[in-house]
Order: C-alpha cells, then sequence, then structure tokens
C-alpha cells in the first residue's frame, strides 16, 4: 500500500487531485481510498487530503499519519506547519517549486504553468502531473482518462494539458 | 499488474464514487419513482447527483424538493402509500426532525428506503460524522443497516428495497458521514436491468391506496387496538431478520456479493474481540486485530451489519465464551447505566440468554474526534489488563 | 363483542371495510335532539353545511309549506346525529329547537 498526504489552502484542488489519482488507480484495477481533512471547505485555509493505493482492499481509515509521499501545493505551508511529519524513511516530498527539504524532493513550478495554462493559479491539476512523474503510482494516461470524470469540454482540454506539461517538467531537486 | 488487476480494470463498471454517490447510483438501479429531499450536510451530494439523473433522464422519476425533512418524509410516506418506490435520505439535525414521521412510517408499515450518512448533532452545531442521530431512531420500528463501504453502501440500498417490500417496513442504510460519505473508493455497479429484475414491483400488500379497493390509513385507534397494531410491528422488526439474511443471500448469488448481519475477523481463537459498526470504526478494529496479534493478544473483531432488529443470536454465538469483549460505540447515550447505546444492548443480549462474558463500553469518534488504529489497539490491551464493566471516553482530553 | 386478536387485525391499522363507521350509531350519545320545524324553514341549507356528521339529509321533491313551493326539504338522522346543537344555532330563522331526549 502507498499512503500519500496532500497538503494545500482551499480552493487549490487538493482534495480533487487525490480524487482523480484514486479514480486513476481504480481504472487501473487497483483498490483506493481519497477522503479530505473534512471542514466547512475555505478558501484559503490549510486543507489536507489523503490517499491509499493498494492492490488489495483497503480497511484502514484513519488519517494518514506515516505518509510515503507528500504533496505540498503551497510552500507557505511549510510555516504554519510541519507538512513532513511522519514521512517515512525514503518518503518522497512533491513541492510546488524548488524547496530544500531534508528528503528526496521533486518539484514543479505549478503556480507559474497553471497561471500560463490556465489562466488562473489553479495548481491541482499540475500537481498531479508532478505526482505522476515522481512515484508512477499510476500511468499518465489513466491520470488523464480519470481526469476526464471530473471536468469535460476546455476545462478538460486545458487541465489535461496543464498535467501533461507538468509531468515533463517535474525534476528531482 | 497482476492477471486479476486487469481483470478488475476491464469490469467497466467499477467507478470510483463516494458512498453518497453510490447510494445514489443505488437508487438509480432500483428504479425509484419518488424521491422527496431536503438538503443537509453530509448527505447533500446524494440528492445532488440523484438530480443529475433525473434531469439527465437516466432516472424516470419525480424528486420533490420539500421544505424541511419533516415534509420529506411525510412525502415519501404518501407517495409510498399510493404504491411508488420511493427514496430520501437525510443526516443530522435532518434526521431529528424526520421524527415524528418515522414512527408513522413503520406505524403504516410502509416500504420506504433511506440513506443517512450519520453526522453529530447541535448543540454545539457540528457537521461532522458520528452516530447520535442513528442512534436516537433506535426505537422507530425501522429496520436499520450500517454499511462499511462504499461497495456495501450501494449493496445494501438495493437488498433494502427487497427488505422492505417483503417485511412491510421502512429500511434506513446509514454509514459513516463523511469518512465514508466523502470518502472515493472502488464501487463495482451491477447491470441496473439485472437490478430491475431482481426487485420487481410488488403491489400485493393491504395498505395501498387505490382507487380500485378504497382503505382508510392513518385512522386513529382506541386503546382496545392500538397496543395490537404496534405489537404487529415489534414482530414484523424482529422476524425480518431473516428477510435480511435471505436478501443478502440472494443478492450474493445475483450479483456475487453478500455480507451476512454480522461481520467477523480472526474469532476462531480469540479471546478479546471488539464489537464495532461503521466503516471507519470497523476498518480500523480490523486492523488493530492484526497488529494486536503481533503483540501477543489474542484479537478478533465483530461488526454489526444490523442494527435493528439486533442479532442478538449470532452476537451471543461470537462472544460466549472468550475471556471480554469491547463495543465502540460513536455516540453517547446520556445518562444511561453504560455510555454507548450499542454497549447496553449487547450486554442485554448477552444476559438475556444467561452469558456472562465481562464487557468494556467505549465511546470514540464523537463529533469525528479522529479515530487511530493504534486506539483499538489500546482497546485489546485494556481487555488484556482486565479493564472491565465500565464507560472509557477515548480520545478525551481529561 | 370480542375484540379481534392481535394477527386478526390488519396491517398498519389500515381499515380495508369502506364505510364500517355506519355500524356505530352515535345517535345513542344525545341528551339533546333537535327537532327540525319544517313550517319555519326557508331552505337556506345552513344546517346541512354546518352538521360536523352529516346527519341533515336533503330529501328532493315536491313541498308545499304555507304557500310556497320547495323543491327540497331537510330530515335529520338520528341514528347518527350526537345532538352537537349546530344546526339549532347557526339555523338563522329558528327553525331547529333541542328538546331533551324522551
Amino acid at each position: 500500500m502507498i499512503e500519500i498526504r496532500f497538503h494545500g489552502r482551499g480552493g487549490q484542488g487538493m482534495v480533487t487531485a487525490s480524487q482523480v489519482l484514486a479514480t486513476a488507480a481504480i481504472m487501473e484495477g487497483k483498490y483506493a481510498q481519497a477522503f479530505p481533512e473534512f471542514g466547512p471547505e475555505r478558501r484559503g485555509a490549510p486543507v489536507k487530503a489523503y490517499l491509499r493505493i493498494a492492490d488489495q482492499p483497503i480497511y484502514k481509515r484513519e488519517p494518514v499519519i506515516t505518509p510515503d509521499v507528500v504533496v505540498v501545493a503551497d510552500q507557505s505551508l511549510f510555516l504554519s506547519e510541519n507538512p513532513l511529519e511522519g514521512l517515512r524513511p525514503n518518503g518522497v516530498l512533491v513541492v510546488n517549486g524548488a524547496y530544500k527539504a531534508p528528503v528526496k524532493t521533486y518539484y514543479v513550478d505549478a503556480t507559474s504553468l497553471a497561471l500560463k495554462v490556465l489562466g488562473k493559479a489553479i495548481v491541482n491539476t499540475a500537481m498531479i502531473g508532478a505526482v505522476v512523474k515522481a512515484t508512477g503510482i499510476v500511468k499518465l494516461e489513466t491520470a488523464l482518462e480519470a481526469l476526464a470524470k471530473y471536468f469535460s469540454g476546455r476545462i478538460y482540454e486545458l487541465n489535461a494539458q496543464l498535467i501533461k506539461i507538468a509531468f515533463d517538467q517535474t525534476k528531482e531537486l | 499488474m497482476t492477471v486479476a488487476l486487469e481483470a478488475r480494470a476491464k469490469a467497466k463498471q467499477t467507478l470510483a464514487l463516494t458512498s453518497n454517490y453510490a447510494a445514489a447510483y443505488a437508487a438509480k438501479a432500483a428504479d425509484v419513482d419518488v424521491i422527496a429531499v431536503y438538503p443537509i450536510t453530509p448527505q447533500t451530494t446524494i440528492v445532488e447527483k440523484i438530480s443529475e439523473f433525473v434531469d439527465e433522464g437516466e432516472l424516470r422519476a419525480q424528486l420533490i424538493h420539500v421544505e424541511s425533512e419533516h415534509s420529506a418524509m411525510s412525502a415519501v410516506v404518501g407517495a409510498a402509500a399510493a404504491g411508488a418506490r420511493t427514496f430520501t435520505a437525510t443526516s443530522s439535525q435532518g434526521l431529528e426532525l424526520m421524527h415524528e414521521v418515522l414512527h408513522i412510517a413503520s406505524g403504516l408499515r410502509l416500504p420506504i428506503v433511506m440513506a443517512v450518512p450519520a453526522r453529530a448533532l447541535s448543540a454545539p452545531i457540528s457537521i461532522h460524522g458520528d452516530y447520535s442521530d442513528v442512534m436516537n431512531t433506535r426505537d422507530t420500528g425501522w429496520i436499520t443497516l450500517i454499511a462499511a463501504s462504499a461497495q456495501e453502501v450501494y449493496d445494501s440500498i438495493i437488498q433494502a428495497y427487497r427488505i422492505a417490500e417483503s417485511v412491510l417496513l421502512p429500511v434506513m442504510v446509514a454509514y459513516d458521514g463523511f469518512l465514508m460519505s466523502h470518502t472515493t473508493e472502488a464501487v463495482e455497479l451491477n447491470d441496473e436491468e439485472e437490478v430491475r429484475k431482481w426487485l420487481p414491483r410488488r403491489l400485493d400488500r393491504p395498505n395501498l391506496l387505490t382507487p380500485e379497493k378504497p382503505i382508510t390509513m392513518g385512522a386513529f385507534a382506541m386503546p382496545d387496538y392500538y397496543y395490537e397494531i404496534k405489537y404487529q410491528v415489534q414482530e414484523a422488526l424482529l422476524g425480518s431478520l431473516d428477510k435480511v439474511v435471505e436478501a443478502d443471500r440472494e443478492y450474493g448469488k445475483a450479483f456475487g456479493r453478500s455480507y451476512g448481519i454480522v461481520q467477523s475477523y480472526r474469532l476462531e481463537d480469540a479471546d478479546y474481540i471488539v464489537v464495532a459498526y461503521g466503516g471507519a470504526s470497523w476498518g480500523n478494529a480490523r486492523e488493530a486485530v492484526d497488529e494486536a496479534r503481533r503483540r501477543g493478544i489474542k484479537a478478533g473483531a465483530l461488526r454489526l451489519r444490523v442494527w435493528r432488529p439486533y442479532p442478538a443470536e449470532e452476537v451471543a454465538k461470537a462472544l460466549a465464551g472468550v475471556k471480554a469483549f469491547a463495543v465502540v460505540d460513536r455516540a453517547i447515550a446520556f445518562g444511561a447505566p453504560a455510555g454507548g447505546p450499542v454497549y447496553i444492548d449487547t450486554v442485554t443480549a448477552l444476559r438475556m440468554r444467561g452469558i456472562d462474558t465481562p464487557g468494556l463500553s467505549v465511546i470514540h469518534g464523537i463529533g469525528q474526534r479522529s479515530m487511530f488504529v493504534e486506539d483499538f489497539v489500546k482497546v485489546f490491551e485494556m481487555l488484556k489488563d482486565g479493564e472491565r464493566n465500565k464507560t472509557v471516553y477515548m480520545g478525551l482530553k481529561l | 363483542m370480542s375484540l379481534p386478536r392481535v394477527h386478526e387485525i390488519s396491517i398498519g391499522g389500515i381499515i380495508a371495510e369502506p364505510g364500517s363507521s355506519r355500524r356505530n350509531l352515535t345517535g345513542g350519545w344525545r341528551s339533546l335532539k333537535p327537532v327540525l320545524h319544517d313550517d319555519r324553514c326557508i331552505r337556506c341549507r345552513i344546517c346541512w353545511l354546518y352538521c360536523p356528521e352529516g346527519t341533515i339529509k336533503e330529501i328532493k321533491g315536491e313541498f308545499v309549506v304555507k304557500g310556497k313551493k320547495y323543491q327540497y326539504k331537510y330530515e335529520i338522522d338520528y341514528d347518527y346525529c350526537k345532538g352537537c346543537g349546530i344546526c339549532a344555532h347557526e339555523c338563522p330563522v329558528k327553525a331547529i329547537e333541542m328538546v331533551p331526549e324522551a
């Protein structure tokens, strides 16, 4: 089982990112579980979302406390909380923008890419591309197919493009 | 990918759904005629999905937007009396507002099906999950199933129509608010034509309003009649357990998935058993069994899938002869002799059969206080350390 | 009268036999009895409208009262009239009189 914890701010779409990846995993025949750290969703407030992917049915339903992967959509969160808390040894950080952390880190400039492609700083789909590149938990094609379950038309086209660009530009720090 | 995984991927009807969406898909598969709802968190996404189905013509049904949950239940009571297959859903305060009509639905013996993503009660206001709302419906005469996965929510709602329409009692399918209602999981959907064949319309009941055979429903009953009519509800509810088992078994034969009325995990040689209900409690208890066993405790877990009628025989059989058991309740029975409502029933079920296995009432997950696998391991450790006959308020900042 | 046993009663307390309340002759509840004086009645129908039990019967026919022709007259069904007196109270010409039951 692989456990991923997403850190973002309300409005950045981390909950949707976790759902799209869960959907992609399920489309590949795996078991998955995606759920947010629930609260009344407020734009700008710190938000967590959890994702588990496994080859076997998943029974555990606690928050992810020892993640294999931590995804941080907004570096300012490092100031108010410790997103790396509980990260397993050999765990991976996937972060929006180069951020020096004492763990193996992949980064992509998600905000600039989102502004360029979408014209809005909604970074979730860029982060999906980065997570897929960094971890290989699902295939890029499946992630794009899963995205179609959540968006359609031009919004889908732009976000699919953004996933692909972010996938290509994600680098190990 | 292994061969098994590829086969699953090919089953094109496996979707990634939340339990709420699974509930909506189940209502659609059951081809319901009338849905009356009022929005409330965390239920709302069920009816959002259903209204999409109706709007896009995937479900031919009357979706009634009512002005309160009291009206929602009243509307489905009327529709069910007239022979419609009905569906509604609510949570928390909405279920409380429905309360008086819940008794009317069971008293009139109407086969209504309702989904309840369970949520805490005000005050203070909480939108988060626990089972306070569901536990308050204990004596309303409803058959109550509690599911533990999105798949089970889907399957149970379809089964619920079979049960309701054969027993002539309403059925509630409850599950964790948020921890399931908003959690995306894999759900294998059935062929809808097959479901509709499995759930033929049944109008062969005496309590049906039809111009051909006029009857009076909801009439006044004097003391010389009332008691007998309510006793009939008691008899039907207690007898419904067989119908729940039968519906589950038949469903398994038709669609390949069944659950039983209780689920057990590693009970064979267990000394200590944790009884739980709902997805988060069950999933974490199950994981905790493995961990406790790694720590040398012979642990086992039992899940109640049916809360009303209480599966007393099955629970007693599992708990007879073990060293001790605990029931993890996500609701508080305020002022009762023990803190947990399901614990109280469990002890009664044992004592009614002369079984004296000692127990521990554990309260947890109130207002969605985080529950961890380690908490459930701790329950096994407490049982092993001889904690008995008291209520433990787990996760409480004392 | 023996009452039905638990399994002899229809489920849900439904009443499956229409009009079964006809067997319940509520006329016995009366202590005062309305008496309608047809010679004073102006056929306004107010008693018929107000009676909570529907016990004022409207009879069609040719009726001549004090030289006036009417197509209706009203009678009280004493099998079911409970003697509430609403008809007498509402009658605008005091054509209904409440008298003690004999």
